[in-house]
């Protein structure tokens, strides 16, 4: 059981939540905990959430939620969960989607939405070491106001050790924004891989449509398939 | 080689991670696999995942091939792996 010891706005849709863990172990960057929620009926659901805070953090760690329409987990953490409550949780999962430091590099970070997540655990983990890995972070939002972590991603990049972020805003973009202002397309893909060689390491997270495009878009343009990591997580919430 | 058939509700085997070590009582995203149709060896979690069925299929993503089902019963969990040619769990 993990008890939320703090719960965090990151954008007007998604929430970080702090939760305490009693038997913590540190986790990999990129693993997730898996949630259950269980009715008084015995009805019970469950959803996997990427950890977002690095493995530095001893004894909690910190997930990143946004409220999916129709869902059953992410609202009741959305609207119900209160800091104190206690919550099931299962963890650290997953040994295929993770980077540590001595993954190497460079590395090339491709998020859609709350794809960010894991990737925001290794970049998090990248900088709580010390690493000068070459990072680049392209990261696809929909408005200003969606992108999370976006304060924390502006002050990493200004200790200039090494990462860099690329935005790309697909749906409205604020005035004077000479970024990129599109989906993720192979021409893009191009630029922000090119300062990093032919064969960076790459994970990609964020919906299945733009996982897919961005895996087989660096496919086409000359990346090794073999480095390449992907994570779905399903439709899109339009 | 055929591509496989994707759709926006396709995920990594990585999404059912932990349904996986519960029932091997190992992490098998990281485990090597073999297509038994196509021979196309990958870490688990490189695998299709469609989990919107009663029971979960994991896909090979060269052939499409299914490689493991996966549902819960009453009377237990059943696994169906004959489109595994081996699984290499490691220590």
């Amino acid at each position: 059981m993990a008890t939320i010891t703090g719960i965090r706005d990151e954008t007007p849709r998604v929430r970080s939540y702090t939760l305490g863990l009693p038997s913590w172990t540190p986790h990999r960057p990129g693993q997730h905990y898996d949630v259950r929620l269980t009715a008084a009926d015995g009805y019970s659901v469950q959803r996997s959430y990427s950890i977002a805070s690095g493995p530095e953090k001893e004894g909690e760690i910190e997930v990143t939620v946004e409220r999916v329409v129709d869902g059953e987990v992410s609202p009741f953490l959305h609207d119900v969960a209160i800091v104190g409550d206690r919550i099931e949780v299962r963890g650290p999962i997953g040994g295929y989607f993770v980077w540590e430091t001595t993954s190497g590099g460079p590395l090339l970070l491709i998020a859609g939405g709350s794809g960010i997540v894991p990737l925001m655990a290794m970049i998090r983990h990248r900088a709580a070491t010390a690493s000068r890995v070459p990072t680049r972070l392209l990261y696809s939002s929909r408005a200003p106001d969606d992108i999370i972590y976006a304060n924390e991603l502006r002050d990493l990049t200004a200790r200039a050790d090494g990462l860099e972020v690329v935005h790309t805003l697909t749906r409205s973009q604020p005035a004077g924004w000479t970024g990129y202002a599109r989906r993720i397309d192979d021409a893009m893909l191009s630029e922000v891989r090119r300062p990093l060689g032919d064969a960076p390491l790459v994970y990609i997270c964020g919906p299945t449509s733009l996982v897919e495009g961005a895996a087989n878009g660096l496919v086409r343009i000359g990346v090794p398939a073999q480095r390449i990591r992907t994570e779905r997580f399903g439709p899109s919430g339009k | 080689m055929e591509e496989p058939t994707t759709n926006d509700r396709t995920l990594d085997a990585n999404a059912v991670a932990g349904m996986l070590e519960a029932l091997f009582g190992a992490d098998m995203t990281a485990a090597d696999s073999r297509c038994a149709a196509c021979g196309r060896e990958g870490q688990v979690g490189t695998l299709l995942a469609y989990t919107t069925a009663p029971g979960i299929v994991l896909r090979c993503p060269a052939c499409s091939a299914v490689m493991l089902r996966m549902v819960e019963t009453p009377r237990g969990t059943l696994v169906e792996a004959k489109g595994v040619a081996y699984l290499r769990i490691s220590r």
